[in-house]
C-alpha cells in the first residue's frame, strides 16, 4: 500500500509540534525518518497511529482519504506500529502474545484456539524470516527476539505499514544487521516500512529514502545514494557538525581509579555486576560499551556510593571508596553525570543556580554559618553559565524550563566545578541534540586532557568508539573484555556486546 | 512599580478564587433556598429576585460578621473614644484575626512538612500535644512561681517540645522502616485527643473543679498573655505576633539556610538529593521536628491565650483546615498567612450569617473547599472568567 501524509500540523500549547509535515512511503519501500528528539517525528507517528488528531492536513491511503479517531481504526487501515518499549506480558509464550487481542477462537463459547493460533504465527514467522519458537515464554527471550515478537504481532494484525520506533536502541551491532535483514525482506513481500531513527549510519543502511525533520518541519528529503553521514547530520541540526570528536593522544600516566573484584546486587537481590575489576588512569577515557541492562548502571552506582557494594575494593588514589556515601565521593574528587538526569542529576522546581550548588552547598563558599551565600551562589552560576553556554534567560530560572541540552550542561557545569580527578558519566548524551552531543564531548575530553581519569557508560556504540582510548564491555554484569582503541572494531565490539568472548 | 505588579499577578489567582467560589456559594444558597425552588416555576422572576435578596442578607452578615459593621464603625468613630464602642465595633475583624492564629501555625507547620514532600496529616495531634505542652507548663511556673515573661517563655518551649516529640515519631517510623505518614499521623491525631482526654479526667493538678468535666483549670489564673490592643475587651494577644514572625522565621528558613535547601531539595526530588549527598533520613526528621515544633507552638499559645483551657477537642478541625490554608498558600509563608486570615474571615463572618440567617456555618466549609479548589486549579479559574470573545493569541512554536 502507498501510504501518503499531506501538510500534517499539530499545535500543542506553545509548540509547533508537527508543520505541515508532508511524507510517503510506496509499496515495498523503506522510508527512513530521521531527526533528533523534538522534531516531531513522535507526535508524527502518533497521528498516524490514530492517537492525536492532526489539526490539519490528510492521511492518504492508496490515494484515498482517511481519518482516523481511534488507534483501533489505524490498526484496521493495515497501520502497525512497534514501539520502542515492547509491550509485552512476559509470563506469556510467544503464540500468546502475538494472538492477543486477535484470538482465534473455536465452539460456542468462543474458547481459545491454541492449535490454529499456533500454526498461523508459525506460518507467519516462516512466511517473513522471523526466527522465533511459538512456546517460548517472553520473558526467556533476548531484547532482540521479543522485537521480532512485536514485529509478528503487527504482521498478524495483516499490518502492511510497519512503523518501527527507534527499533535499534536496545540492540547489538549484530542484532540490529539481522533487524535490517528483516526489514529488507518485509519490503521485499510488500509490506511498506517507516524506520523511525536518530541514527545516521542505520537509514543509510536500510532505507530506499530518507525524510529528515527538524524542529516540526521537513528539511528535506533524500536518497542514501546520495547521502552521507555528515550531510544529513547538517540536514537534521540545522549547520554543519563535527560528528568525531577530535582529540589528541591520551597522556596516560598513574591510575586514578581501581576497581578489583567488585561485586554490586541489584534491586532483586541478584548479582547485577560480578567481578569486575578493571583501572581507570590519568588521561584516559575508558569507555565502558553494552545493551543497556547488562550491569552498566549498577556498576555506576556502585562507584558513586548510591548502591552498597557487596564485596571487593573501590580505590581512588589510595583512598578507599567501596563504603564512602555520595558525598565522600564526590568530595574525593569524582564528578557524576547520572545516567538518568531527570531522576537523580536535577531537581526540577528549583533554579537553575539551586542546581548548580546541588551537592556543593555545604561548602565554605556558599555556606555561611548554615545560610547560603547568595551572592557568591550567583556569582559562581553566572560564571558558569557563561562558561557552558548554557541558554536561559536567568539563573533563577527554573531548570525544568530548560531545553534538555541545557540541563545537561548545568549538571556537567555542576559536576566539573570541583577538583575532577575522576569523571563517571554514564549516557551523558542520552537524548540531546547533535549540537550538544558535540559539546558535551568536548568538555569531558578537556577533563582528560587536563589529567582527569574518565569512565563513560553509554550503549551508543558510536559514542563507545568515538571517546575511548580503551573500550570495555560488560555483559550480565561481567566485563567481558577490555580492548584498546586501536583494536575495539564496531565487529568485536559488538560480539563482546552480545557475550561472544571466543 | 516593578515590585507591585509582581505582587498583583501573585494575588491574582487567590483574588479570582476567592471572588469565584463567593459567587458559587451565593448560587448554591439561592438554588437550595426551599422557597426559592417553590417558586422558580409559577414566578420565577419573582423567586430569582427572592433568592438574590436571601443571598445578599447572607452575605451581608458575613462581611459584617468578618470585618464589623459599618454603623458600629459610625457610631465608635463618632463617640469620641468610646472604647465599650470601639470594642463593639472592631469586635468581629478583631475575632478574626484571633480564628486565623491557630491557621497559621498549623499552616506554617505543615507547610514545612510538605516542602520536604512529607504528607504530615498530624497537624491537629501536633497542635493538641503543644497545648498539652503549654498547659503543664502554664499550670508549673504560672501564678507567680516564675516571672511572667519567663512563665510565657516555658509555655512555649513546653509547646514546642511538645508539637515535636509527637511529630518525631512518625517521622522516625518513615525514615527508619519507611511507615506512611499519612496513616501513623492520623492515628496520632486520634491518640492526642484521647491522650487530653485522659489528662484532663484524671488529675487533680490538670482537671478543674471540682472535676466532673474533662476540661483543664482555668489557665488566664496561671499565664496571661498580654494583649496588644489598647481595649482590654478585645482579646487580641501576642500570638499573632509571635505567628507572624514564625512565618518569617520559617521562610527564611527554607530559603535562606542549607538546611532548609537541603528539604526542599529532598521534597522535589528525593533521587537527586541522595545522588547530592543529602541524607533522605535526616531531611525526613528534621522536617518532621520543625513541622511538630511549629504546630505544638502554636497549640500552646492558643490554649494558653485565647482558650484559656485545654479539652480534648482542642484539635478540632484545625488540623485539616490547615492543610487547606497550606495548600492554597502555595506552601509558602507569606501565602500562608493570607490564606490563614482568609479562613479567618470566613469562619468568623460566618458565625454571624448562621445566627442571622437560616444558613448554617458548614456552608463556609464548602465556600472554603472552593477557594482551594480553584487556587489548586488556575486554569479553571481563569477560565471561568476568561473574555469568551477574546481568543488567545496562538504561540507559534521555536
Amino acid at each position: 500500500m502507498r501510504l501518503e501524509l499531506q501538510k500534517i500540523t499539530k499545535q500543542f500549547p506553545g509548540v509547533l509540534a508537527n508543520d505541515r509535515i508532508s511524507i510517503s512511503v510506496d509499496k515495498g519501500q523503506v522510508l527512513g525518518l530521521l531527526g533528533e528528539n523534538g522534531a516531531g517525528k513522535t507526535t508524527l507517528m502518533n497521528i498516524l497511529s490514530g492517537l492525536y488528531k492532526p489539526d490539519s492536513g490528510k492521511i492518504l491511503i492508496d490515494g484515498k482519504e482517511r481519518i482516523f479517531r481511534d488507534p483501533a481504526q489505524a490498526i484496521d487501515a493495515g497501520i502497525g506500529m512497534v514501539h520502542q518499549h515492547f509491550m509485552l506480558v512476559p509470563v506469556f509464550d510467544v503464540t500468546e502474545s502475538v494472538v492477543l487481542g486477535n484470538e482465534p477462537t473455536k465452539g460456542p463459547l468462543g474458547s481459545f484456539d491454541r492449535a490454529t493460533a499456533r500454526a498461523q504465527v508459525a506460518e507467519l514467522s516462516k512466511r517473513h524470516g522471523l526466527h522465533v519458537d511459538p512456546d517460548a515464554k517472553i520473558e526467556s527471550l533476548p531484547v532482540g527476539v521479543r522485537q521480532r515478537v512485536e514485529i509478528l504481532k503487527a504482521l498478524y494484525r495483516k499490518s502492511d505499514i510497519l512503523v518501527l520506533d527507534e527499533p535499534s536502541a536496545v540492540l547489538t551491532p549484530q542484532e540490529t544487521e539481522e533487524l535490517f535483514e528483516i526489514i529488507r525482506g518485509l519490503a521485499r513481500g510488500g509490506t511498506s516500512v517507516i524506520f523511525i531513527t536518530h541514527k545516521l549510519n542505520e537509514v543509510i543502511a536500510v532505507a530506499d529514502k530518507i525524510t529528515v525533520l527538524r524542529r516540526g518541519a521537513v528539511a528535506g528529503e533524500t536518497i542514501p545514494k546520495k547521502a552521507t553521514a555528515a550531510k544529513l547530520a547538517e540536514m537534521m541540526v540545522g549547520r554543519e557538525v563535527q560528528l568525531t570528536v577530535s582529540r589528541s593522544k591520551s597522556k596516560v600516566a598513574e591510575p586514578i581509579l581501581q576497581v578489583k573484584g567488585l561485586n554490586v546486587l541489584n534491586d532483586a537481590g541478584g548479582l547485577a555486576v560480578n567481578s569486575a575489576t578493571f583501572d581507570v588512569r590519568s588521561g584516559e577515557i575508558l569507555a565502558v560499551a553494552g545493551v543497556q541492562g547488562n550491569g552498566q548502571t549498577e556498576l555506576v552506582e556502585a562507584l558513586t556510593g548510591l548502591r552498597l557494594v557487596d564485596s571487593g575494593t573501590v580505590v581512588l588514589e589510595k583512598k578507599p571508596l567501596h563504603a564512602g556515601s555520595p558525598r565522600e565521593i564526590a568530595m574525593a574528587g569524582v564528578a557524576h553525570i547520572p545516567e538518568d538526569r531527570n531522576r537523580d542529576g536535577m531537581v526540577k522546581g528549583m533554579t537553575i543556580a539551586e542546581n548548580y550548588i546541588l551537592n556543593t552547598y555545604h561548602l565554605p563558599q556558599f555556606n555561611k554559618n548554615g545560610l547560603l551565600n547568595r551572592k557568591a551562589i550567583a556569582a559562581a552560576t553566572e560564571q558558569a553559565v557563561k562558561d557552558f553556554d548554557i541558554r536561559t534567560p536567568s539563573i533563577s530560572t527554573d531548570i525544568a524550563s530548560l531545553s534538555g541540552g541545557n540541563q545537561q550542561k548545568v549538571i556537567v557545569a555542576r559536576e566539573f566545578s570541583r577538583n575532577v580527578r575522576l569523571v563517571i558519566a554514564a549516557q551523558p548524551t542520552r537524548g540531546l541534540d547533535v549540537g550538544s552531543i558535540e559539546y558535551i564531548h568536548r568538555r569531558i575530553v578537556e577533563q582528560r586532557d587536563a589529567g582527569a581519569a574518565v569512565l563513560i557508560v553509554s550503549t551508543e556504540l558510536d559514542e563507545v568508539l568515538a571517546l575511548g582510548d580503551r573500550v570495555a564491555v560488560m555483559y550480565e554484569g561481567r566485563i567481558v573484555g577490555i580492548l584498546d582503541a586501536k583494536e575495539a572494531t564496531r565487529e568485536r565490539v559488538g560480539l563482546l556486546m552480545g557475550g561472544i568472548t571466543k | 512599580m516593578n515590585g507591585l505588579k509582581k505582587f498583583g499577578s501573585k494575588i491574582r489567582i487567590p483574588a479570582l478564587s476567592i471572588s469565584v467560589a463567593l459567587l458559587v456559594g451565593a448560587l448554591f444558597i439561592i438554588f437550595t433556598d426551599i422557597e426559592v425552588l417553590g417558586g422558580l416555576l409559577s414566578d420565577p422572576i419573582g423567586a430569582l429576585s427572592l433568592g438574590v435578596g436571601r443571598a445578599a442578607t447572607a452575605y451581608s452578615a458575613l462581611f459584617r460578621g468578618a470585618f464589623g459593621d459599618p454603623e458600629n464603625i459610625g457610631k465608635a468613630l463618632a463617640s469620641d473614644g468610646d472604647t465599650k464602642l470601639w470594642a463593639r465595633a472592631l469586635r468581629p475583624i478583631v475575632e478574626s484575626v484571633v480564628a486565623s492564629v491557630p491557621l497559621i501555625f498549623v499552616g506554617l507547620g505543615v507547610s514545612v512538612a510538605f516542602r520536604t514532600g512529607i504528607f504530615n496529616i498530624g497537624g491537629a495531634g501536633q497542635y493538641t500535644m503543644g497545648a498539652v505542652g503549654g498547659t503543664i507548663a502554664a499550670l508549673l511556673f504560672g501564678a507567680g512561681v516564675t516571672p511572667a515573661p519567663i512563665a510565657i517563655l516555658l509555655v512555649m518551649i513546653f509547646g514546642v517540645i511538645g508539637g515535636a516529640a509527637w511529630a518525631f515519631i512518625p517521622g522516625y517510623l518513615k525514615a527508619r522502616v519507611g511507615a506512611s505518614e499519612v496513616i501513623t499521623t492520623i492515628m496520632l491525631n486520634f491518640i492526642a485527643g484521647q491522650f487530653v482526654f485522659f489528662l484532663v479526667s484524671n488529675f487533680e493538678f490538670i482537671q478543674k473543679p471540682p472535676r466532673n468535666q474533662p476540661v483543664s483549670k482555668e489557665l488566664s489564673q496561671f499565664v496571661d498573655l498580654p494583649g496588644i490592643l489598647p481595649i482590654a475587651a478585645l482579646r487580641l494577644d501576642i500570638s499573632i505576633i509571635i505567628a507572624l514572625l514564625t512565618a518569617v522565621a520559617v521562610s527564611w528558613f527554607l530559603f535562606r539556610s542549607t538546611r532548609g535547601f537541603e528539604l526542599r531539595a529532598a521534597g522535589l526530588n528525593l533521587a537527586a538529593a541522595k545522588y547530592a549527598g543529602i541524607g533522605a533520613g535526616t531531611s525526613i526528621i528534621t522536617a518532621m521536628l520543625i513541622s511538630g515544633a511549629i504546630s505544638g507552638l502554636g497549640g500552646a499559645l492558643v490554649a494558653v491565650g485565647a482558650i484559656k483551657q485545654l479539652s480534648p477537642g482542642i484539635g478540632g478541625s484545625v488540623g485539616f483546615t490547615a492543610i487547606a490554608v497550606a495548600l492554597g498558600g502555595g506552601t509558602r509563608p507569606s501565602g500562608v498567612v493570607a490564606t490563614a486570615l482568609v479562613f479567618g474571615l470566613l469562619q468568623h463572618g460566618g458565625s454571624l450569617m448562621q445566627v442571622e440567617t437560616s444558613i448554617p456555618i458548614e456552608m463556609l466549609l464548602f465556600i472554603q473547599a472552593l477557594v482551594i479548589a480553584f487556587i489548586a486549579a488556575p486554569e479553571l479559574t481563569l477560565g471561568i472568567l476568561k473574555n469568551p470573545f477574546r481568543r488567545r493569541p496562538r504561540s507559534v512554536g521555536k
